[in-house]
């Protein structure tokens, strides 16, 4: 048996190029994840208020976004804004937005159940405080979701750094296409150079992903006692 | 949108009739793998769970490594290595093979979380009252606290299927032909993006809006059952 692949992964800027590609992916994770806590936050307090109009649209986003493989909305938006309205949008761009949806809808839901969470009372007794609505929210509600939130929304990070992993799909280098490429110019000299390459990858994927999620364990016990 | 989808370029509704046998075949197809990862991975958990519950030692190390692993790692990479990586070694499967093995191995860890969370839920005295009116532990587990676990965990439970059955969409990668892969494919050889995405859309929906009904259905039954206080 050959070599699997280590020496490849050794020779010239190959791991550099690997590394920028597993980049690319995390800066496009980074970036949605920037957005969606944005606009999820907004979205999901938006959520609470009893309005039937509110309530059907928010329905409807989320059960969008809950149903459509992440892979189909990357299409849509990346082939079907070209094709519709002669967009040309480039694949980073488009992933990001797609991300940037999805990531708003389920962070969106998170802060609303955080929120919704809250006992009644507490509302009730700011109000009787004589705080106002916006008084409510910043001294009373949002510190008290926070600590849920937080551990939650990390998950979402290391969520959406797996999703990114899809973009090469359409066509963004990011780490599994530079593998390819890899694996495809050593075809010759190295035909078993894909086990080692893909397990690299693997294991940088776990590596970029592990840490976030210990750390969102450790917040969520640390916070629940 | 849409009036601007009629106006530029109407839906072609003679080349959605010709694509509709491709794509229900491919529909098929998904529903099968899906259906079997889930399947599969409702068994993997199970057992996980129950091992990680029962502090089996060394199955219970390893469990815990096999959850962490497939928990952060994405499905793409996983098939990419069962797929590309493990021929290489002399392990060769079928891609269908490979898709319900990688599905199934990802959903596993998954499931080993919400039935170990679930089970967590159940309330310690639960298990005290069983064992004094003279249950076996056997008997506590199956009529006492799994039913009480299932009901805790069934809203994560169905997330996790509409999960899995969303990840098959990856498929196409490893070439099954499945609904992502057919669309793809009808998209580069005849160039009608429109009418590909509309269809993969309306046959994902076909696939998942019932399994996505059905299960807050089946939560709102569940949730009528509270146990304890």
């Amino acid at each position: 048996m050959q070599a699997l692949g280590i020496d490849v992964l050794l020779k010239g800027n190959n791991f550099i190029r690997l590394i920028d590609g597993l980049c690319t992916a995390l800066r496009i994770s980074l970036v949605s994840v920037i957005f969606s806590i944005v606009f999820g936050i907004v979205f999901g307090i938006v959520m609470t208020y009893k309005n039937t109009v509110i309530r059907v649209v928010s329905r409807v986003y989320l059960e969008i976004v809950r149903i459509m493989p992440q892979m189909v909305l990357l299409f849509i938006v990346f082939f079907g804004t070209t094709r519709m309205f002669g967009l040309n949008l480039d694949a980073e761009l488009a992933s990001i937005i797609v991300f940037t949806f999805w990531g708003t809808a389920e962070m969106g839901d998170l802060v609303r159940g955080a929120v919704s969470n809250i006992p009644k009372h507490q509302y009730e007794s700011s109000y009787a405080l004589g705080l106002n609505k916006a008084q409510t929210y910043f001294y009373i509600v949002i510190p008290q979701t926070l600590r849920r939130l937080i551990p939650l929304s990390i998950n979402l990070v290391t969520r959406m750094i797996k999703t990114t992993s899809l973009v090469m799909m359409i066509g963004v280098v990011e780490a599994l296409k530079v593998t390819q490429q890899i694996i495809e110019a050593n075809r010759m000299t190295a035909p078993n150079a894909a086990f080692g390459l893909y397990l690299t990858v693997f294991i940088l994927y776990f590596l970029a992903c592990w840490p976030i999620s210990l750390l969102a364990s450790y917040l969520e016990k640390k916070w629940s006692a | 949108m849409l009036r601007r989808l009629e106006r530029s370029d109407r839906l072609n509704w003679s080349v959605i009739e010709k694509y509709l046998p491709l794509y229900e075949k491919a529909t098929v197809l998904t529903l099968k793998i899906g259906w079997l990862g889930v399947l599969f991975s409702v068994a993997i958990g199970l057992a996980v769970s129950l091992i990680v519950h029962y502090r089996i030692p060394v199955l219970r190390q390893t469990a815990k490594i096999y959850i962490e692993i497939f928990r952060n790692t994405p499905l793409l990479i996983q098939l990419f290595f069962i797929y590309f990586g493990l021929p290489k070694i002399g392990v060769s499967f079928s891609p269908e093979f490979c898709g319900v093995l990688g599905l199934g191995l990802l959903g596993g860890s998954y499931m080993a979380e919400t039935f170990r969370s679930g089970i967590e839920a159940v309330d310690k005295i639960q298990y005290e009252t069983a064992l004094s009116l003279g249950m076996s532990k056997a008997q506590v587990m199956f009529h006492i606290v799994l039913p009480q676990a299932i009901t805790y965990s069934t809203p994560a439970f169905v997330a996790n299927i509409i999960f899995l059955l969303k990840e098959t969409s990856v498929f196409s990668a490893i070439s099954l032909m499945d609904l992502m892969f057919t669309a793809k494919d009808l998209i580069g050889l005849y160039y009608k993006t429109a009418e590909c995405l509309v269809m993969l859309v309306v046959f994902y929906l076909l696939i998942l809006l019932p399994v996505s009904v059905i299960g807050s259905v089946v939560e709102r039954r569940l949730s009528y059952a509270s146990f304890g206080d």
